[in-house]
């Protein structure tokens, strides 16, 4: 028996079909995975199983029923809940009222039975969280459980969760999957749309993959590997960027950090003295597990936040930190941590792609409309971005949004390179694009900080691993002499010395 | 000790209209609209009560008339800023000029060019409590008076303890989050502008059926900019309104009366006094406001 059937599923947006005859079902006690590359109509799916797109054909039968979904609210009446890749959570309410938000089953509330309603719903699956918390206060990681508690308590059967790991550290994910299980044990339907394959294969029982709004494949997950899933989901042979030879240590320094200090909003010491040099030709990763800083870093860095003590020089020239503009005047390249933050999602791919050169394409204050498409049409075909010089950037998939920033970035030829977390939510297809710009970069000469918390990029990437933790640098790796169990031990503070 | 007494019987009085357009703008501010139209939603509230009480005889039914038009003009203001999903400040903003405009003509239409302005046989009378004691001129009062304050807990337990009290404020804060967990946003939003508009049009009736008894076009006097500026000073929580309402009530009672003394002052700075601390007391407070999140924006389904 299938809880959930979808057939022949078709979703267009204008002349694009998002879903394109989609057939896929969900069997009870299962954890599906479903995979594809960004834009391969992955959340569109989901979110018509959820009511809040109509599909253009098709049918969805639940558990044997086949009533059209026309809002969440049917959708959730039939037993789906959905856990979105952005939160619908109100950040000012407490967990509990987040979870009987619309459900609350009486007028008059009192709080304090609320809070007892909630702990118990979450002891009964093995869930701590405190009722009374504030959300907005929460880890990302326990904001997520809020949202599974609230699809549980509406009695969902099929729990849809959209790139539950992409913000997670990786103990919040095998908790999270901890709890996944439970839910299968207790028959429920789990579908949880990832790009990490690894935990697909892991974790899953089925699985199905998309492209190009087609689906490809769909089998248990046994019967397959990840390499196998690689190939479906990006239609060729995938192959990881091979890291040229360490030039590093041999050439002069170009970005230079000297005993950066600074406390965060709370007045807690987010950097402690941090000193590090990034030669020309060389990748330095910073490993590091979330929240120790790193944000920080990268804040200072990008001229976003004024240290409280400390420098940092280009090429040997002091950079006037806490302005943005002394980073364009000393070629420092950003790829921002959040890629929403780096553009103008209503200005245009052309006018994103310009916007820190602005002056070059002015004259005496005038736009020159013919230099910022033509501009914008080289390094749309440069940068394989997939979008038109007019579109709005706010319609593009998240790859390619990071393909406009990457294009804005390295098309400057920028001594120094930030990359931060430059391949979160981006498919495989997308990372290793990244990952070989950044390579070209290196080659090219430039002086690069890859900030990631993703270490298999980090050890995949770095001529250097420094590590951080608590605001400070507390160990050094030189690529081809990682200790993987030190570095960990490193990382979570587990051993001090560096 | 009765100068105080007298003081404050003059700080209820005068924040009574201000305390009712404050609370019911909160209530609208925390389903995410702001309703600009509030001045004028006021000033067509007191001539549209003056006007059925004078002609009906009835102050009761000029009351309902004022209330009935509050929420007309907060159902337009809906259809506007929530149907259309237009802008919130300029809907806003014509409403008020739409209403005053209409409070002009109708008035002209009405009353012809009288110069002397139109009063009520019979206004809401005080409603005197510890008469003869020392507490008389504070508790010498209308009975809207007495019922603004109870207001004030009445619409805190609405908000905080009632689930309709969540969902508004959900509607407010996210209202993607309130659509998926199967809220009416719209419907929310319009539930809240009546609310407001009803007791925007009370405050208006306070001032032409209660507190004067007449009818002149600078009668709300922006009244109802003020309430927009409480609101922000009482972040948007009943209790600290009402607090901000009887600080600017206080004020002008002040004002009056160091006017009444004879103070050495140009009367101009005196008038000025009240609405330049409250001004003061906002970019105090205002650092810190925690406005609804989605103050300000049209919702709209996507897809
Ligand atoms: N509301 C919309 N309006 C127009 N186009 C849309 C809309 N939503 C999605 N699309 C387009 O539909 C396609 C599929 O998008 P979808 O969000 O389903 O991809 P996805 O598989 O979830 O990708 P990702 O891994 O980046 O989240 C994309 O090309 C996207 O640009
Ligand atoms: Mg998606």
């Amino acid at each position: 028996m299938n809880l959930v059937e979808m057939r022949g599923i078709t979703k267009r947006f204008g002349a694009l079909a998002a879903n394109d005859n989609v057939d896929f079902v969900v069997r009870p006690g299962e954890i599906h995975a479903l995979l594809g590359e960004n834009g391969a109509g992955k959340s569109t799916l989901m979110k018509i199983l959820y009511g809040l797109y109509q599909p253009d054909e098709g049918s969805i039968v639940i558990d044997g029923s086949d009533e059209p979904l026309r809002s969440p609210a049917d959708a959730i009446a039939r037993g789906i809940g959905f856990v979105s890749q952005h939160f619908s959570l109100v950040p000012t309410f407490t967990v509990a009222e987040n979870v009987l938000l619309g459900y609350e089953g009486r007028f008059r509330l009192d709080p304090a039975e609320m809070n007892a309603r909630v702990a118990q719903l979450a002891a009964a699956n093995g869930f701590s969280i405190d009722p009374a918390a504030i959300v907005g206060k929460l880890s990302v990681g326990q904001q997520q459980r809020v949202e599974i508690l609230k699809a549980l308590y509406r009695d969902c059967r099929v729990l849809i969760l959209d790139e539950p790991t992409a913000v997670l550290t990786p103990r919040d994910t095998q908790a999270l999957f901890e709890i996944l299980r439970k839910l299968r044990e207790q028959d429920l339907a789990v579908i949880i749309i990832t790009h990490k394959l690894d935990e697909a294969i892991e974790n899953t029982q089925r699985v199905t993959v998309l492209r190009l709004g087609k689906v490809v494949g769909s089998q248990d997950t046994s019967s397959t590997t990840s390499a196998e899933l690689a190939r479906l989901m990006v239609g060729r042979q995938t192959v990881p960027v091979q890291r040229e030879a360490a030039t590093g240590s041999t050439q002069r320094v170009v970005l230079d950090v000297n005993g950066l200090s600074v406390a965060d909003k709370r007045g807690v010491q987010a950097l402690r003295s941090v000193t590090f040099q990034v030669h020309a030709g060389e990748v330095v990763g910073i490993a590091g597990v979330a929240g120790n800083g790193q944000s920080e870093l990268v804040s200072i860095l990008t001229g976003m936040l004024q240290p409280q003590s400390g420098g940092v020089s280009v090429d040997g020239k002091p950079v006037i930190l806490g302005d943005p503009r002394a980073c364009t005047q000393h070629k420092i390249g950003r790829i921002p941590e959040d890629r929403l933050r780096g553009v103008i999602g209503d200005l245009s791919v052309a006018d994103n792609l310009m916007m820190e050169q602005l002056d070059q394409f002015t004259r005496v204050g005038h736009l020159q409309p013919a230099a910022i498409a033509e501009h914008a049409q080289r390094l749309i075909e440069d940068f394989q971005i997939k979008a038109s010089p007019g579109d709005p950037v706010r319609t593009l998939s998240g790859g390619n949004i990071q393909k406009v920033i990457l294009a804005r970035t390295l098309s400057q030829d920028p001594a120094v390179v930030i990359a931060a977390q430059p391949t979160r939510g981006v498919d495989i297809g997308a990372t290793e694009y990244v990952h070989q710009k950044l390579t070209e970069q290196k080659a090219r000469g430039a002086a690069i900080l890859l900030v990631s918390e993703d270490l298999d990029e980090i050890l995949l990437l770095s001529d250097r691993i420094l590590v951080i933790y608590n605001g400070q640098l507390v160990g050094e790796f030189a690529s081809d002499a990682v200790d993987l169990d030190r570095l960990s031990m490193l990382m979570t503070g587990a051993e001090k010395t560096g | 000790m009765e100068f105080i007494f007298t003081l404050l019987g003059a700080t209820l009085r005068i924040s009574t209209p201000i305390l009712y357009g404050a609370l019911g703008e909160m209530v609208v501010e925390r389903a995410g609209i702001l309703n600009l139209g509030i001045e004028g939603t006021m000033l067509l509230s007191a001539f549209g009560g003056f006007v059925a009480a004078q002609l009906s005889g009835s102050i009761y039914l000029g009351l309902a008339t004022a209330i009935a038009i509050g929420i007309l003009l907060s159902l337009l203001m809906g259809f506007l800023s929530i149907t259309l999903g237009l802008n919130q400040h300029v809907c806003g903003l014509g409403i008020t000029l739409l209403a005053s405009g209409l409070a002009l003509f109708l008035f002209r239409i009405i009353y012809g060019g009288e110069s002397i302005p139109p009063a009520l046989e019979e206004s809401f009378p005080q409603l005197r409590l510890f008469s003869g004691t020392i507490l008389e001129p504070v508790f010498s009062q209308y009975v809207f008076t007495y019922a603004a304050f109870l207001f004030v807990p009445l619409l805190a337990w609405l908000l905080y303890r009632t689930s309709f009290g969540l969902r508004l404020r959900s509607v407010g804060e996210n209202p993607e989050a309130a659509d998926t967990a199967g809220i009416s946003v719209f419907r929310t939003r319009y539930v809240a502008l009546i609310i407001g508009g009803a007791l925007m049009g009370i405050g208006g009736a306070f001032l032409s059926l209660a507190q004067l008894g007449a009818f002149t076009h600078g009668i709300i006097n922006g009244r109802g900019w003020v309430a927009i500026a409480i609101v922000i000073f009482g972040n948007w929580k009943p209790w600290r309104v009402l607090a901000g309402a009887l600080l600017f009530g206080g004020l002008q009672a002040l004002q009056l009366r160091l006017q009444a003394e004879g103070v050495q002052l140009p009367y101009e700075i005196l008038l000025m006094l009240p609405y330049v601390l409250t001004i003061v007391a906002i970019a105090i407070t205002g650092r810190n406001a925690s406005y609804p999140a989605a103050l300000l924006k049209p919702y709209r389904r996507e897809g």
